[in-house]
């Protein structure tokens, strides 16, 4: 220990303070992971009974106490029957609860959770026979398995043969090579038609706990579990499959279920288009006011400014980039290249190129006072060394005063990143969107479409929770994609202070 | 002390000492003042620097040692303040005039700081660094100045297996020896040396003076220093200033134990008492 008793209280307060903070950020952790990890865990499904001898079937969740007793919130489910899928229930009305295995949770593509039973299984409309439940549990997966086999064979026509052929035709001048092409397409959207019709053959017949019936194409079916029936490694599995898919896919139900994917891409993407632009300008700015210009009156005013403009509030910086970069040099564009496409503008509305040149334009002040610090603290005689060698100053710029202060500029980048990932208000402003499945970077040419409406993170938390219908299903999808959000951001970061260890370990520490 | 000097080695190699007013001249300045931002730094001075010698400037600090080895290579030029009266002749040429690049200049001119200053790159790269200025050199031939470079500042037998190691991984004393080494690579005809051994250990010290002795066969050298008995070492000549003014210029033998002017006699006796 160094802490002396001589010195009274100053170092533990200090120490203190330093354990609080520690100790908050870790509380915000767990709290994220904790309310947002637990959503995919398949947790048990509960069929209770009421004193007035009504039944359903149901999650339990939190539970409040009011002035008539404890309530408890159950997601029944269901909902094209009760018209909402979550149920507040006063526990001493509760007369009866089972666990019984055969209980299924069916993710479906409409309407939100199935909690029930399997009743039956149809084939072209007709009912299979089937003499037990396991049976029954056993057939239904092996179709899902058909069916999926079924989906990749249709998607992975629609990749190879339909994609290539519809590009090719916008291409193709002469009348032969358009009719070939159009012929393989009319054969390659038959054979797709002909699966999609395998795909259409079987139904299930479900049964809700309170006799409610409905039969449901296969194909309407994204999940289907049997949580009281599950052993803990099945549910780990589950968790996994539950956790990859919330990563891995799309956002659906006005953005109350699905995953978070194209958020996660616009956002990584925003952040390193953000990075791209800005370190240029920020490392030459600073080259400029510390190495080049003369020091004089203006060079200092300049130099207080861009510190100033680091305080600027970001929606500032959002309405400045939606006035210039969207209307005034996006209009511009569009009047001289996209003329053909007016009124609908191309470059004249929010998009992925103008949202990281906002934020670019925010983080500059942190490159540039980071680079300068960095080139402040290198010592005049290591460029005189240069000089005296014969170098001219250029020559010292870029081969002793820029790579010494490459670890400097670095953290200027981990503090843009820092900043920038966490911003949405000026996002708002030029090029956000609520839902845009597709990513801006895809196989079509020009690859990467920066004139497209973009997902953020920091955008779905808001829209996810302030503008969804259904608010305690969005409550798990706000931390989990939360969590995601600090993940990304400290992924981002750690990369970039990986480099600059790796840039510091080449050379060892700056002689002082 | 300066019994120190006058070993008989030294004698037998001061033989060649002779008066400066006789001695081939190198560097010669004629009546250079200079001022920082109005403030005289250097006034009115004049002293020839002779060939292939150790010629060392010595005086209190702030005296204007380092300004004045520093206008000897044109590392004032990029300080707007500095203004200059007067002239420097290298060979017989004016440094300032406009026919002379100021890069081949200081190509000629070396100079080596008070604190060793490396590039962050690797030792090879240090030495190899004013050879890449000069442009296209065949990597046989680049290899060959390196060792040579790095053999005449007497570092090649501790480096040789780790040229590719980051200068900055070297210790003080091998850091000042590189820097001469890079120095040196170019083959400059005069070595200015600003207390070149002020920050270093007196093993190290030791090392630095006897490169300085061994390399006068081969350059003029001009060393600043604080540390009166390294003057008497390994200087030939000594130049005595004080307050921006040539007070005293001697050979180093004669200065030390015969100085002319009281003035010089306080500062040498006051400061080795
Ligand atoms: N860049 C500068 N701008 C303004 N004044 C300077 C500058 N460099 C040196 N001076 C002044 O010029 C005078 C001579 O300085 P110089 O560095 O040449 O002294 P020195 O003899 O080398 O001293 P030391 O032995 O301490 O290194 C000093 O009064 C100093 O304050
Ligand atoms: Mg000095």
């Amino acid at each position: 220990m160094r802490l002396s008793r001589g010195e009274g209280p100053w170092p533990w307060l200090a120490a203190g303070s330093v354990a609080l903070s520690l100790l908050l950020l870790a509380a915000l952790l767990t709290l994220l992971a904790g309310r947002g990890l637990a959503h995919f865990w398949p947790a048990e499904v509960v069929q209770v009974e009421l004193d007035d001898g009504s039944r359903f079937a149901a999650r339990p969740g939190r539970e409040e106490r009011s002035a008539e007793g404890v309530e408890r919130l159950y997601h029944t489910g269901n909902r094209e029957w009760l018209g909402t899928p979550w149920r507040w229930v006063e526990v001493a009305r509760i007369v009866e609860q089972q666990r019984p295995a055969e209980l299924v949770v069916i993710e479906r593509r409409r309407w939100g959770d199935f909690i029930g039973r399997v009743a039956g299984l149809e084939e072209d409309g007709e009912a299979l026979v089937l003499e037990d439940d396991a049976a029954q549990w056993a057939a239904l997966n092996a179709r899902l398995a058909r069916l999926e086999a079924l989906r990749a064979a249709r998607d992975a026509l629609r990749q190879d043969e339909v994609m290539p052929r519809v590009r090719e035709l916008g291409a193709a001048r002469d009348a032969a090579s358009r009719a070939r092409l159009e012929g393989e397409l009319a054969t390659a959207n038959a054979e797709i038609l002909a699966l999609q019709a395998q795909m259409a053959r079987d139904r299930v017949l479900l049964e809700s706990v309170d006799g409610e019936r409905l039969a449901l194409p296969l194909e309407d079916i994204l999940a289907i579990q049997r949580p009281n029936d599950m052993r803990l490694p099945a549910k780990l599995g589950a968790w996994g499959t539950g956790v990859w898919r919330f990563l891995s896919e799309g956002p659906r139900a006005a953005n109350t279920a699905g995953g978070v994917w194209p958020a996660i891409f616009g956002t990584v993407l925003l952040v390193l288009l953000m990075s791209a632009l800005v370190a240029p300008f920020g490392v030459l700015a600073a080259i400029y006011l510390n190495e080049i210009a003369h020091q004089g009156r203006l060079t200092r005013l300049v130099r207080i400014s861009v510190r100033n403009l680091a305080g600027v509030p970001s929606i500032v910086y959002g309405v400045f980039g939606l006035g210039v970069f969207v209307y005034g040099i996006g209009g511009s564009l569009d009047e001289w290249f996209f003329s053909d496409q007016l009124p609908s503008p191309t470059f004249g509305t929010g998009g992925l190129l103008w949202a990281s040149l906002t934020l670019a334009l925010l983080t500059l002040p942190v490159v540039i006072v980071a680079t300068e610090e960095g080139l402040a603290r290198i010592p005049d005689h290591q460029r005189e060394g240069a000089l005296a060698l014969g170098a001219t100053r250029l020559e010292t710029l870029r081969r002793v005063v820029v790579p010494m202060a490459l670890p400097a500029m670095l953290t200027g980048m981990i503090l843009a990143v820092a900043r920038a990932a966490g911003e949405v208000a000026p996002l708002m402003l030029v090029g956000v969107a609520k839902l845009a499945p597709q990513v801006p970077l895809d196989a079509e040419f020009p690859f990467l479409h920066l004139e497209r409406k973009f997902m953020h993170l920091g955008y779905h938390i808001f829209d996810v929770g302030f503008h969804s219908g259904d608010v305690e299903a969005a409550l798990p999808l706000v931390y989990a994609t939360a969590l995601l959000l600090v993940l990304v951001i400290l992924l981002l970061n750690l990369t970039a202070i990986l480099l600059r260890h790796h840039l510091k370990a080449r050379h060892g520490a700056l002689p002082r | 002390m300066l019994a120190q000097s006058a070993t008989p080695a030294n004698i037998a190699e001061r033989e060649a000492v002779i008066d400066i007013a006789a001695a081939d001249s190198c560097l010669e300045i004629q009546a250079l003042s200079l001022a920082y931002a109005g403030t005289p730094a250097l006034k009115e001075l004049t002293l020839r620097v002779p060939r292939r010698r150790v010629t060392a400037f010595i005086g209190p600090s702030g005296c204007g040692k380092s300004t004045l080895l520093r206008a000897l290579n044109r590392l004032h030029d990029l300080n707007e303040t500095v203004s200059r009266r007067g002239e420097i002749r290298l060979e017989g040429q004016e440094i300032h005039a406009p026919e002379v690049a100021v890069a081949e200049l200081r190509r000629r001119v070396g100079m080596v700081f008070q604190t060793p200053n490396p590039f962050p790159m690797s030792i090879y790269e240090n030495v190899a660094f004013g050879l890449r200025l000069q442009g296209d050199m065949r990597k046989r031939q680049r290899d060959e100045v390196v060792e040579w470079a790095l053999r005449s500042a007497a570092l090649w037998d501790e480096v040789k297996a780790r040229l590719g190691d980051s200068a900055w991984s070297l210790s003080g004393g091998q850091q000042q020896r590189l820097v001469i080494a890079r120095t040196l690579a170019v083959k400059p005809e005069v070595l200015l040396l600003d207390e070149p051994a002020s920050a270093l250990d007196p093993i190290s010290t030791l090392k630095i003076e006897e490169l300085i002795r061994s390399l006068k066969s081969q350059l003029t050298l001009v060393l600043v220093t604080h540390n009166m008995q390294q003057a008497a070492r390994v200087s030939d000549y000594t130049a005595f200033l004080h307050d921006g003014e040539l007070v005293e210029y001697a050979p180093t033998d004669a200065l030390f134990t015969n100085p002319r002017l009281a003035r010089t006699e306080n500062y040498i006796t006051g400061r080795m008492a």
